[in-house]
């Protein structure tokens, strides 16, 4: 079993697990107090990254070369004054502004050394080519016409949360935003197109049920070893495309499509894990039972697994960047916003706690 | 002058109104289902009534009227539309939020929804 290092952003603090599969324990904890909403590691070069959210004091970013042991706080994203006369208002009528409200979304660019790619809120998408010490905004993807469109989905503001670097190619990048769809860069930024082809919205009029702005992807994934196939965990329920992004179709998972997560095998793009709540009205576990689904042939089945979570009384809530696979595909991590975290080193079959005692988790992330 | 149709209330995510104005005689009858997410999983509207609205304000209070229970989950005290909920008038969102203002026209299809963005 190979020891891992698994990432915790919580509302107070980042905190660290460490060892093999079942025997892994939470070790340390840093910025403690500190609302942490995400944390993630660029694998080429070991450097850890932590977006801080001081709510007074804003959003702040800080990168560590040592795993933890000190950080350095890096520049914040920041958008560039609104030009006069550009009219872009929320859907209840209010100036949007251009301010970074959170960073839901940070990824090494892989075309180059140190380079990475943030998405924010309100729903911007950024670029630095020196580990974040400085960035530049991906303005062919604010100026889309069809940005001042999006919308809030969970807060009041539009939230970039899921990039994917093509592994055949580093240059094409997806995104998805909640409320706004998915998109598709080839050209490393310069230009984007829409990939909601077979997405549906029952929220809003049926007129516009099928704009591309208007779909709520919660969160995506592409499968590194298959990267034409993406698992989509939409608003709407659970979405699969195996046509690199032509369309996408529909899936039904019992006991419910609902849900924030979702995690694909490396090596299978068949294999794929989510973590179901109730519905849209009752963002809890049904009946009080936490489960996660899995599918080992694309979504026509669906298994229930159980083994090791709570089956009475449990209301966790899993948030979209709050499960993670390990790169070999058998270790799984998440974690609820009631602050409970469980792993599993046998693709689910049984899943261990690691702490029933943790501030709201908002992302897992394996080093 | 046309009935409302029975409406009743469910958990959905969205509830829908469908005003349809008989030229001529300038008066609305919403006759629709209502589908509202509520903490009030289902219950029976009582017996439906006639509306004469030009406003979504009037096709509002035409519904409230029928079922004062539902008022205080669309508006606030002061009449305006709640932060989160929608109202869209032929797929287009309505400019008024407070006084709801917005002309409804024939057969104008209106729609009130919650918007994504108050729920996590």
């Amino acid at each position: 079993m190979i020891k891992r290092t698994l990432l915790v952003a919580t509302r107070k603090g980042l905190f660290v697990a460490e060892g093999a599969g079942k025997q892994a324990q939470v070790t340390r904890a840093m910025f403690l107090g500190d609302h942490v909403a995400l944390a993630v590691v660029d694998r080429r070069d070991g450097n850890w990254y932590a977006a801080l959210d001081h709510g007074h004091f804003g959003v702040k970013m800080h990168r560590s070369a040592n795993r933890g042991e000190t950080w350095t706080e890096i520049s914040v994203p920041e958008y560039p004054l609104k030009p006069n006369g550009f009219i872009d208002k929320d859907i209840w009528g209010h100036d949007r502004e251009w301010v970074t409200k959170g960073i839901w979304a940070i990824e090494p660019a892989l075309d180059a050394d140190g380079a990475l790619w943030c998405g924010t809120v309100p729903g911007g998408l950024f670029r630095s080519t020196d580990r974040g010490r400085t960035w530049t905004l991906v303005e062919a993807l604010w100026n889309h016409p069809t940005r001042v469109r999006w919308n809030g989905g969970g807060g009041d503001d539009a939230a970039l949360h899921t990039i994917c670097v093509d592994p055949r190619d580093p240059r094409c990048v997806v995104i998805g935003v909640s409320v706004g769809g998915v998109w598709r860069t080839r050209d490393g930024g310069a230009s984007w197109r829409p990939h909601t082809a077979g997405m549906k919205a029952s929220y809003v009029p049926p007129e516009l049920a099928e704009w591309p702005e208007i779909q709520d992807p919660h969160h995506i994934v592409q499968c590194p070893a298959a990267p034409h196939v993406f698992w989509c965990q939409h608003h709407m329920g659970i979405y699969r495309s195996t046509d690199d992004l032509a369309s996408w179709h529909e899936l039904h998972a019992q006991p419910s499509s609902f849900g924030f997560v979702v995690a694909v095998h490396p090596r299978d793009p068949d294999t794929a894990w989510f973590i179901p709540a109730h519905s849209d009205q009752k963002r809890t576990p049904i009946t009080g039972e936490v489960v996660v689904t899995r599918t080992r042939d694309g979504g026509k089945h669906f298994e229930v697994l159980r083994n090791g979570l709570p089956q009475r009384m449990a209301y966790d809530l899993v948030l979209r960047h709050a499960l993670d696979v390990a790169p070999d595909g058998d270790q799984l991590a998440f974690g609820s916003s009631t602050g409970n975290l469980w792993v599993t080193d046998d693709q689910g079959d049984h899943w261990h706690v690691l702490s029933n005692h943790l501030p709201p988790i908002y992302s897992v992330r394996y080093t | 002058m046309r009935k409302i149709f029975p409406l009743s209330l469910r958990p959905l995510a969205f509830l829908v109104l469908l005003a349809f104005m008989f030229l001529g005689s300038g008066f609305y009858a919403v006759a629709q289902t209502v589908t509202v997410q509520t903490p009030f999983d289902t219950e029976t509207v009582p017996n439906p009534v006639p509306i004469q609205a030009t406003t979504v304000r009037e096709v509002l209070e035409g519904v409230f009227a029928d079922n004062p229970r539902l008022r205080g989950y669309i508006v606030d005290e002061r009449g305006a539309l709640r932060r989160h909920m929608i109202v869209f008038v032929d797929g287009r969102q309505i400019s008024d939020r407070e006084r709801l203002s917005d002309r409804v026209g024939p057969r104008s299809e209106i729609y009130v929804m919650q918007a994504l963005s108050g729920g996590s």
